[in-house]
């Protein structure tokens, strides 16, 4: 983007939907340029979400967004990455009020803190849990119950 | 006189009431609460909460084959659950770049309009249930017991179908499957006029509905709705036209568009839109009447790696072992990829994200789920009016709990 110039990298098209990267202080004005511009007009947002990769020191949690421009039927997928010990992003929910719960979401899964939301509290599961369940480091069932015999199952 | 009691600071000069419309309530379809201020009886505030039924779908499919993730899919909208088989099946073969042959598409096409059907007669019958009209319900709820028998003949289930495999289905339609959806397709359309003439110009439902709920276009874009509820705000968004998938491009039909968004809009842009299936499925059942000879026989596409091959190959020939080992252990591979693929589920935009890192399973799967994302717009839906204005703007927009929690 000629506004942006090099702060966006790692553009690629997998499946034939461009993504890109940026850092993530700039989440807020990409997502607002995408916005306004008359001729981009990204104005729906499909998705947000959060993938956690462990072995990337510095950039564990991406946050992705997933935009869509209606008119054109172009969509586009928009990633930024923060440190899993600090992992503060502006929030999305005023430029778009479907961010809102998709935030509440990703925040209760991974532990994203998005900076200024409105409501910022776990969505799906209770408020008293003290972990986020969807990190990598996190396993599948509950390691302390007593009552299941796996044995014969062979599960991991 | 005795002394006076005084009541705790703040007791007297509270001017709302705040009732529960909690989990179990006979007025909600699923389980999600929703707690409401009511000043007099003027909604003022409605906080939702979700969460009740939350089975930890996307974790567990990081831990599954892409086989087993069809069962997870099954019960996220669980009223058409062969859209969301079909939904994650397209994904996998967006990823995998298979192309299914034309008479895959089309019995998908008549199954996934099947499922829309009977989605949107619950949700249309349940909004008369909900107004006080409990027939029309009791009436339809026949239909969705033929099209479960569809279901039956072809994938063996009814509600949590598991239908089909990556690249087509597990066997072929029976004549009995045919000759059920024949049967449907003679007794379902006067029975949805019979409805239509009960409800549609029914005064005591228009007034019940007219006005309720109403949002604007630009409101219901930036909440991120999709689906019926976006169409009945005026915006024709519909995956079906917008990305085609499984053949949508070559059959002919409308899209139902309303105006301003409220209850009475999305109820007739939903018994629009089962008309609309009714006309795809006749289309899509006479394209596949055209099929003749060895092309009739065809049910799925080729994929040896994902689709397990014919039983009586694999008892003769060692190659079809292999493989039938290979895919039931789940020693298939993914390749590497990342992929964002949707389809439009009764309520809107199915959308799966699926990263995948050379693994059996996916690295991380993400539901995009419409329910999910347009309940979050229902305090504003309902502010300012009544609570029976409530309950039929939660039923219209028809919430499915097993979408909301996935």
């Amino acid at each position: 983007m000629e506004k942006f110039g090099e702060e966006l990298t790692g553009w690629e098209e997998p499946y034939g939907m461009l993504t890109f990267t940026s850092d993530k202080n700039l989440n807020l004005k990409v997502l607002q340029f995408l916005f306004d511009d008359p001729e981009l007009g990204f104005q729906f947002m499909t998705d947000l979400t959060a993938v956690h990769y462990p072995n990337q020191e510095g950039k564990e949690l991406a946050v992705v967004y997933h935009l869509h421009n209606l008119k054109e039927n172009v969509r586009i997928r928009y990633k930024i990455f923060t440190n899993i010990q600090k992992p503060d992003v502006y929030t999305a929910s005023a430029l778009f009020s479907a961010a809102n719960w998709m935030e509440r979401e990703t925040f209760d899964f991974f532990g994203v803190n998005f900076v200024g939301h409105p409501n910022l509290k776990r969505i799906l599961n209770v408020e008293e849990m003290e972990y986020f369940p969807l990190r990598k480091e996190y396993p599948l069932e509950d390691q302390k119950r007593t009552d299941k015999d796996d044995e014969m199952f062979g599960r991991d | 006189m005795s002394e006076h009691v005084t009541l705790p600071e703040g007791n007297v000069e509270k001017h709302t009431t705040t009732i529960n419309l909690g989990p179990t309530h006979p007025a909600t379809h699923g389980v999600f609460q929703n707690i409401i201020e009511l000043d007099g009886e003027t909604i003022v505030s409605a906080e939702q909460t979700v969460g009740y039924i939350h089975r930890a779908f996307e974790k567990i499919a990081e831990h599954r084959v892409p086989y087993q993730i069809t069962t997870l899919t099954d019960r996220l909208n669980y009223c058409s659950s062969p859209l969301n088989n079909f939904g994650w099946h397209i994904t996998c073969e967006r990823l995998l770049g298979i192309k299914t042959p034309k008479r895959v598409d089309y019995l998908r096409i008549i199954i996934m309009e099947l499922a829309r059907i009977s989605d949107h007669l619950i949700c249309n019958s349940i909004v008369g249930v909900d107004s006080g009209a409990f027939s029309g319900f009791l009436y339809l709820m026949q239909y969705r017991e033929l099209i479960y028998e569809i279901y039956e003949e072809i994938c063996g289930s009814r509600l949590t179908t598991n239908m089909g495999r990556i690249g087509g289905f597990e066997r072929n339609f029976t004549n009995e499957a045919f000759g059920k959806l024949e049967r449907f397709m003679k007794e379902w359309p006067p029975a949805l006029k019979e409805f239509d003439e009960m409800f549609v110009r029914n005064r005591i439902f228009m007034d019940r509905t007219i006005g309720v709920g109403p949002i604007s276009a630009e409101r219901a874009l930036n909440y991120g709705f999709t689906g019926p509820n976006l169409r009945a705000a005026g915006v024709d968004y519909d995956v079906r036209i917008h990305t085609p998938y499984s053949s949508y491009e070559d059959f002919d039909f409308t899209i139902p568009v309303g105006s301003t968004g409220d209850c009475y809009d999305r109820f007739l842009v939903r018994d629009q839109e089962m008309w609309q299936s009714m006309e795809i499925i006749k289309q899509a059942y006479q394209k596949v009447q055209e099929f003749k000879g060895a092309e009739a026989e065809v049910y799925h596409a080729d994929v040896p790696d994902f689709y397990l091959p014919d039983k009586k190959d694999v008892y003769t020939k060692m190659e079809a072992l292999i493989y039938h080992f290979k895919i039931i252990m789940g020693e298939t591979h993914l390749p590497v990829g990342e992929i964002y693929s949707s389809v439009e589920g009764a309520n809107g935009e199915l959308g799966f994200y699926l990263i995948t890192d050379g693994g059996r399973s996916p690295y991380r799967l993400h539901f995009r789920r419409p329910c999910f994302v347009y309940y979050q717009a229902y305090s504003e839906l309902t502010k300012g009016g009544l609570l029976s204005d409530a309950i039929i703007t939660m039923s219209s927009l028809n919430l499915i709990a097993g979408e909301l929690d996935a």
